[in-house]
């Protein structure tokens, strides 16, 4: 699992309503919710990033509501991969499920700015920056049992996979 | 062990289990709404799933859009509604019949102490006032535990909470729970249990630990407990239709945090926007004036809030201006507001009274702001947009202060009548 992108940051507590809002979730389209991306705390968003970007966020991202919309809104949008000091613990498990890849690094943020790109290489955990001379950064290992979801393409194929 | 750790363990086939483990468990309760429901059945249709593993503990309750507030809605309504019929589903409940569905199962019955519930609605946590174990999580979640029955967890670490001293007068849940987000923050007790104990547990009712588990999501937690007692009792024996359990925790059960409140010094609390630990103690609040009061919710929307709400705006009015939206969270609670006379009270002071719906707290339907517009409400969020324009403020607060401000035009203590 290797992720290159330019990374958008965004700062603590990015609860779903900011990263959906609630008035958008008349429909369960994974195109329609994409469009909308991030609106909240960024109505140009949507309109800024390319295919494969990066989210890289502070403390507690994803807080709130427990609307998967939230992340088959970033994975749609095309956002490869997010990385956050933390993440509340329903976007998190959510995030698995649905097979977008995220990780929590605590240093990222803070050496940062909007439009750098960078490496995450989520096999052997480290975030290279590509265009400064800083060396790599390491990611917090993903458990097994979450590694093995986003492999098999979320939780349902992960159960279907187990049946057979 | 600690209660949490007792009712999950229950669950699994597992020898033991300590925080921090992985585990599979059984659910007994499986419930989605309107907005998490139909990627649920999609998931699950998809996945190949014919019939969910128990119709009587997969829960589908349409009360966020609904009554069905546009033409999108309608259409996710109707795709649930269809499932929930083909299914065969005990408990679907629709308009007429529906609640808000934090209010509604524990008032119905469907869920009772020593349950394992998960709900693709992250305020699934209110149930542990029970003695359950409750959790929000995911649709995909939710897709699974219908085809399965099982859901996986990460066995939690507990943080106790420990009450003591006599609550001030008007001092409610509400304010206890404010209090302590505003303590610890929003991330405060991320991925743990919060278990609430102490002297003044036995002069808490019902309705009140409710509010105070419902909004332990919004520290973070996984989900929010407190030890069945006498209270708890009287509430499940006269609703309850099958076997329910009382789980304790150990004496020598392990803590992660222990964090104990006097409650004898706290006043009636407000969580200013744009966060709900944002908060303030009322004498801090100053001159707030506000558009739109909003009286209701699976925090806040039981019986006993519309009778604290009535009391305050018995023959008065909502001050010139300020529009009061009061919505009783149950046709149950609707029906006995009206028989206790409540729905009169709030009609002559000017409040539009509602059909059950969590429409204005998300800011779907029923009370949407306009730009620049500040609100009082007795829901659990306050984040920027949560109730309409994103230019819009919440303040969060208990239904004295709610009703108190409606009469006032700013934000007021009941006191100040």
């Amino acid at each position: 699992m290797k992720f290159k992108g330019r990374v958008w940051k965004f700062g603590d507590n990015i609860d779903t309503d900011a990263i959906i809002p609630a008035r958008y979730l008349t429909t369960s389209d994974p195109n329609a919710l994409a469009a909308h991306c991030m609106e909240d705390a960024d109505p140009k968003f949507v309109k800024k990033i390319s295919v494969g970007d990066i989210i890289v966020a502070g403390e507690n991202f994803g807080c709130g509501s427990s609307r998967e919309h939230a992340p088959i809104a970033i994975k749609t949008a095309g956002i490869s991969c997010v990385v956050a000091k933390s993440f509340a613990r329903i976007f998190y498990r959510n995030a698995f499920n649905i097979g977008l890849p995220i990780f929590e690094s605590r240093d990222l943020w803070d050496i940062l700015s909007d439009g750098q790109e960078i490496e995450v290489d989520g096999d052997n955990g480290s975030i290279r920056m590509l265009d400064s001379d800083r060396g790599p950064l390491s990611i917090e290992p993903i458990p097994p049992f979450m590694q093995q979801l986003v492999s098999d393409g979320g939780l349902m194929k992960h159960i279907a996979k187990k049946k057979t | 062990m600690t209660i949490t750790e007792k009712i999950l363990h229950h669950h699994t086939d597992l020898k033991e289990i300590h925080p921090g483990m992985l585990i599979n468990a059984r659910v007994d309760i499986a419930l989605g709404n309107d907005i998490t429901a139909p990627i649920a059945i999609s998931e699950f249709r998809k996945a190949g799933g014919l019939k969910v593993f128990d119709r009587d503990k997969v829960v589908l309750i349409p009360d966020h859009f609904t009554p069905n507030k546009d033409i999108d809605s309608a259409q996710q309504c109707k795709f649930m509604r269809e499932f929930a019929r083909e299914q065969g589903l005990t408990h679907y409940y629709d308009v007429g019949e529906v609640g808000i569905e934090h209010a509604l199962l524990p008032e119905q019955g469907i869920v009772l102490p020593g349950d394992l519930v998960i709900g693709a609605d992250s305020h699934t946590c209110t149930y542990g006032a029970l003695g359950a174990f409750a959790t929000g999580v995911g649709s995909t979640d939710l897709a699974a535990a219908m085809m399965t029955g099982e859901v996986w967890f990460r066995v939690p670490e507990t943080m106790k909470i420990v009450f003591s001293g006599k609550m001030k007068k008007w001092v409610s849940g509400k304010d206890l729970i404010l209090h302590i987000i505003g303590r610890i923050g929003v991330d405060g007790a991320l991925y743990k249990a919060m278990e609430f104990t102490g002297e003044t547990i036995g002069q808490l009712s019902m309705a009140d630990r409710l509010t105070i588990a419902n909004m332990v999501i919004e520290a973070g937690a996984k989900n929010g407990i407190f030890i069945p007692d006498n209270i708890t009792k009287a509430y499940v024996a006269e609703r309850a239709k099958r076997l329910y359990s009382f789980y304790n925790s150990d004496p020598d059960a392990q803590y992660a945090d222990v964090i104990n409140i006097d409650v004898s010094n706290i006043e009636l609390q407000v969580a200013f926007p744009h966060i709900p630990s944002n908060v303030r103690g009322i004498s801090q609040v100053g001159n707030v004036k506000i558009d739109q009061v909003v009286i209701g919710s699976c925090t806040n929307g039981r019986i006993e809030d519309l009778r604290v709400a009535a009391g305050i705006l018995k023959k008065k009015k909502a001050a010139p201006y300020v529009r009061l939206i009061i919505v009783p969270a149950t046709q149950g609670i609707y029906k006995q507001a009206l028989q206790e006379g409540l729905i009169e009270i709030f009609i002559d002071a000017h409040a539009a009274v509602s059909t059950p719906t969590c429409g204005a707290c998300l800011g779907g339907h029923m009370g949407v702001l306009a730009d620049g517009e500040k609100a009082v409400s007795t829901t659990n969020r306050n984040f920027i947009g949560r109730m309409g324009h994103t230019g819009s403020e919440v303040y969060l607060a208990s239904p004295a202060i709610a009703a108190a401000s409606a009469v006032l035009g700013r934000i007021a203590s009941p006191e100040e009548l």
